[in-house]
């Protein structure tokens, strides 16, 4: 328990520094100006968004290869935490969109596959609650969780392959993208402590399932006696 | 500064998106942990 606390008012501490750098060490872009500071928390949720992704699909795979309970465990830790992380994505993005485009919302290629995504993973988790028995519940969420994390390239890759109106990409983009040099520090610190706080909620979700499975096994002995 | 507010607020939805997860997963740990002595309780009354 201590630990955890320890952990979280590092992790809590490395943001706030992160989050310094990005508003003082950073440069002001000349074009949109200071509402562009929003990248380094939406994009680097983001990114970590589709990590966790990735670890869902990973544990997904393994499940429905091994049924081992651990990769279950570990399958909707991860689906529940990509969530999280694709809120902020969602929440973050129109309030950028506001002053810089003018309106919230546009149903264009990224942004609706990226409100799909996020449907998509709610609709995992609540599947999860439709089915009592748990071999069942791993098997049929696996099977859903593999098929979900298809839109995640396909939210990649959008806005390389469809005109849209979100911006190009400037990370990984190719010849003529790329961060000005103090914007990408600031914005590889900031995806760094992201990644730690991923890694935080991930781990304590992880125990939640865990315990939640002891507490299934207890039940089931104490109706058998 | 223009949309210093906007900013702002994005940087607030998102800690309080994270801090409120955060929070509902330490509730519900809690209660489980709860449960696991009752059930533990139970099945030692039993024995």
């Amino acid at each position: 328990m201590l630990k955890s606390i320890v952990n979280a008012t590092v992790l809590f501490i490395l943001i706030a520094c992160t989050a310094y750098l990005a508003f003082h060490y950073a440069p002001v872009e000349k074009s949109m100006g200071i509402i562009q500071k929003i990248f380094y928390v939406h994009i680097s949720c983001a990114f970590s968004a589709f990590v966790a992704f990735g670890i869902c699909f990973y544990a997904n795979l393994r499940y429905v290869f091994t049924r081992q309970p651990k990769a279950d465990w570990l399958g909707v830790s991860a689906a529940e935490v990509g969530l999280a992380f694709i809120s902020v994505v969602l929440v973050t993005g129109p309030i950028w969109a506001h002053p810089v485009w003018g309106i919230w919302w546009t149903w264009d290629a990224r942004l609706t596959l990226t409100f799909v995504l996020g449907l998509l993973y709610v609709s995992y988790l609540l599947l999860r609650t439709m089915i009592e028995e748990p071999d069942k519940r791993a098997l049929f969420s696996a099977l859903f969780g593999i098929f979900a994390f298809l839109d995640v390239p396909l939210v990649y890759f959008s806005i390389r392959w469809w005109r849209t109106q979100h911006p190009q990409p400037v990370i990984l983009g190719g010849p003529g993208s790329g961060l000005e040099p103090r914007m990408r520090v600031s914005y590889l610190l900031m995806w760094g402590a992201l990644t730690g706080l991923l890694i935080l909620l991930l781990t304590a979700r992880y125990r939640l399932e865990a315990l939640r499975a002891s507490v299934e096994e207890l039940r089931r002995e104490a109706e058998v006696r | 500064m223009k949309n210093l507010d906007s900013v702002l607020a994005a940087y607030l939805a998102g800690w309080a998106i994270f801090f409120v997860y955060y929070v509902s997963v330490a509730h519900r740990m809690s209660a489980l942990r709860e449960e696991v002595e009752r059930l533990k309780g139970l099945l030692n009354k039993g024995k």
